[in-house]
């Protein structure tokens, strides 16, 4: 078993003392000294963080050497979205380092948000003194114990000598099988004492080896059942993103080759190009209306990488009633969990797609086509209800009009573009109007739906890709959970845009309270707004303002030229609903359309 | 050990929000779990059923493997077939996890669990409750002038058994350490 050799790291000396940021190789190095050589071995060149009591020996070793950079937030939760924002966008492990206590504490919402969206993170949190642990020190917080169930693994170092291995496991366990964050819980003895260091490519890793290849059986089974198919669909998720770009490749030449339908989810938006005839929008509660109806009459379903998530499926038993189900998962424990499939293939997006691209082309497949066509002719006639559409208005900026300007904008730049959004109708809308064609573009808070996400990880991806275009897409409420972060921006000189569809409301609770709780509006107002322009120059950054819809065009092109980070405060309609809607317990036949109170029964139980 | 029988399925549900799915009939499964015998592993296995709401029935654990550091966990759970296969899933995701053996799926195996039951009574009672240990080959394992502990093992079931023969007889104190299984025949868990 590999377990003996985990517990007793071997003595390695370095090999060259070059490659050595802090110590001599001839010396022991302090635990935080070995934090940043592991750092620098597993190519880590960014960390966020926030300095403490706890964390100081770290900080110092950090201040010793130019290595790793580090990037000051102004809390902890901005940290690990920003962490989560530059892993996501750059296909690297993002590193978050955080103090003890109320440090460690306000990165769980981020760490929750990245174990739900996959998102591979190592998050360091400083610990009180070993000796210390248990006697409710100051800033002591049970950091395992807490981020237990919102962690894919974490460790408390209890030894020196166990460091090295434990950080390369950590990344290891962060970046394979389905990604997700890991904690080292670091006490601040451990910290101090001198150490062995273990280099990475020296590490034991045998501990975690998950499933990655697929069973070719079940690979041809399922292009048997493809071939054969007369209503089939495509639906993939944020798992052929984790998959890395090449499984987008592999993930559109397999649309191609077979001339199927495909539909995403949130998460999945970019796999595939949205610019392709193929390609139906995305699908679930604010999906469109061909890709939900393709879903639930299509009679074999191919899903790769998404994981029947309540907000794509709706009602379970009215889920695709009529469909056999492939299902391409890394975590055998996504298949089977809401929705029973009659093909799971456990393995990495990629090399399954791949695999069943193989396949299909050496078996000279082909899809039924008298049957696709028609399916396609049905395709259409869902299509042409054209369920995104909505009323314009001269007078007022819609949300979707505004988003269609920037777009439009966008397209016309030619600039490589990353957008980020915070959580809620705007999110949506943006999933909606915007158009992705690559993967690693699109950057949201799916699974956990955390307001406050997308500034912090704005910043994240703005460093990951200091020449891209980042656009945060949000609302007036989310923003201001993580409003902070401006000061982030501005001193790091971060040219995030923050696009604000401001309409006063927390939009997606008014449209719930106004759909299904009688209009009884409560709460969801926000009174004492910040003026959003005066806020961005007061942290140092530009604030534009757009009330009408001629003014739009104008505040956008000006918000394309800034250098700095951009409030666009956006006036939008304020009483705009979020459609199409698959009303939570309905099915995917049951979408409506407008709040049209024929159309839905608004009744309340 | 009482396994209790499913409730009855709720009248549906008139929320918006729709109702919870049709309940399924559940089923208890014995799971044999290696992991790495290190501090928080247990935690992590147990704090999977209670995030997630699965139950329970049954949990020993002890270190079996001092060479290689391994513990093995027992876990007696009860879910519909779907629920199982999640649980193993699950517990198999696990870092430190090694294998999960699903005994009941296996077939043929022996669980067995030891119970430690506490007897205070004078006189006729006193003597019969001696009697009924013999019968079912439960050691003494203290004795005072007025009360006995029986050190018993065997089946869930006949510990079951026991314990309600010594309700009348006296029976003042239980401790029983939950079930331990392994598989019959060849096959290494």
């Amino acid at each position: 078993m590999s377990t003996q050799s985990k517990q007793k790291t071997t003595v390695v000396p370095l090999a060259s003392s070059a490659d050595v940021a802090v110590a001599p190789h001839t010396q022991p190095m302090s635990g935080a000294e070995i934090v940043i050589q592991a750092l620098v071995d597993q190519g880590v060149d960014t960390v966020f963080g926030y300095p403490g009591g706890a964390v100081l020996p770290i900080y110092d070793a950090i201040f010793k050497q130019d290595k790793v950079k580090h990037i000051l937030v102004r809390h902890e939760q901005g940290a690990g979205h920003a962490a989560e924002g530059y892993a996501r966008s750059s296909g690297k492990v993002g590193v978050v380092l955080v103090t003890s206590g109320p440090g460690a504490t306000n990165v769980v919402t981020a760490l929750t948000d990245a174990l739900m969206d996959s998102i591979p993170m190592v998050c360091f949190t400083g610990q009180v003194p070993t000796h210390l642990i248990g006697t409710d020190a100051f800033q002591e917080a049970d950091t395992t114990g807490i981020t237990r169930a919102c962690t894919k693994h974490n460790y408390l170092v209890k030894d020196v000598n166990d460091l090295a291995n434990i950080i390369h496991e950590a990344f290891h366990v962060a970046r394979s099988g389905r990604p997700g964050p890991v904690v080292i819980d670091l006490p601040k003895d451990i910290q101090f004492a001198p150490g062995t260091y273990v280099p990475a490519e020296q590490a034991n890793l045998q501990m975690y080896q998950p499933q990655v290849n697929p069973d070719m059986t079940r690979i041809e089974a399922a292009v048997e059942m493809m071939a054969t198919a007369k209503k089939p669909v495509f639906y993939t998720g944020g798992g052929v993103i984790n998959a890395g770009p090449e499984a987008s490749e592999y993930l559109t030449a397999l649309v191609r080759a077979t001339g199927f339908p495909i539909t995403s989810t949130l998460m999945g938006l970019g796999a595939f190009p949205a610019s392709d005839p193929q390609w139906l929008g995305m699908l679930g509660m604010h999906g469109t209306y061909e890709a939900n109806w393709a879903m639930h009459d299509c009679d074999v379903m191919i899903c790769i990488g998404a994981r029947f998530d309540d907000r794509v499926t709706g009602k379970l038993d009215k889920f695709s009633p009529h469909s056999k189900k492939i299902h391409i998962d890394i975590d055998s424990s996504s298949i089977n969990k809401n929705v029973r499939v009659d093909l799971p293939i456990v393995a990495d997006a990629g090399k399954a797609t791949k695999a069943l691209l193989d396949v299909w082309q050496k078996k000279k497949c082909t899809a039924d086509a008298p049957a696709l066509q028609s399916w396609w002719k049905q395709i259409q006639a869902w299509r042409d209800i054209k369920c995104l559409s909505y009323t314009q208005s001269s007078a007022v900026i819609k949300p979707q009009y505004a988003l269609e300007r920037l777009n439009a904008h966008l397209q016309k730049s030619g600039r490589d573009v990353f957008i980020t959004t915070e959580v809620g109708q705007h999110q949506m809308w943006a999933a909606q109007f915007l158009p992705f064609d690559k993967p690693n573009r699109w950057l949201t808070s799916g699974g956990l739906g955390t307001m406050g996400y997308g500034l912090p990880a704005g910043i994240g991806a703005q460093i990951a890709n200091p020449d891209a275009l980042v656009i945060d897409v949000a609302g007036e409420a989310s923003i201001l959970m993580n409003i902070q972060e401006m000061s982030t921006a501005v001193q790091f000189k971060l040219p995030v845009k923050i696009f604000i569809l401001n309409n006063q409301w927390m939009g997606m609770v008014r449209q719930w309270q106004e759909l299904l709780h009688g209009e009884r509006y409560s709460h969801s107002y926000t009174d004492s707004l910040p003026d959003f322009v005066k806020l961005a120059e007061a942290y140092g950054g530009i604030g534009l303002r757009a009330t009408t819809p001629d003014e739009l065009d104008d505040v956008i092109a000006q918000m394309m030229t800034t250098d700095k980070v951009t409030i666009v405060d956006v006036r939008v309609c304020q009483s705009e609903n979020c459609f199409p809607m698959i009303p939570s317990g309905k099915g995917h036949n049951e979408m409506i359309l407008s709040a049209d109170a024929s159309q839905f029964d608004k009744k309340l139980v | 050990m009482a396994r209790k029988k499913n409730s009855p399925v709720p009248a549906p549900s008139q929320s918006v929000y729709g109702a919870d799915p049709v309940k399924q009939q559940a089923a208890y499964h014995t799971l044999s779990i290696l992991v790495n015998n290190e501090p928080g592993v247990l935690a992590r296995v147990v704090g999977l059923f209670s995030g997630r709401g699965y139950n329970i029935e049954s949990l020993t654990v002890a270190e079996t493997d001092t060479v290689n550091n391994l513990s093995r966990i027992t876990v007696i759970c009860s879910g519909t077939p779907m629920v199982i296969e999640q649980i193993k899933n699950l517990l198999s995701k696990l870092v430190p996890v090694h294998r999960v053996t699903d005994l009941t799926l296996f077939g043929p195996h022996v669980e067995r669990e030891l119970a430690l039951i506490k007897v205070v009574g004078a006189g006729d009672k006193r003597i019969e409750a001696l009697r009924t240990a013999d019968i079912f080959r439960a050691k003494v394992v203290d004795s005072t002038l007025e009360s006995f502990v029986f050190e018993v093992t065997g089946t869930s079931e006949k510990i079951d058994a026991f314990i309600n023969l010594m309700r009348p007889l006296g029976l003042a104190d239980v401790n029983r350490t939950g079930a331990a299984a392994i598989s019959r025949g060849t096959h290494i868990d």
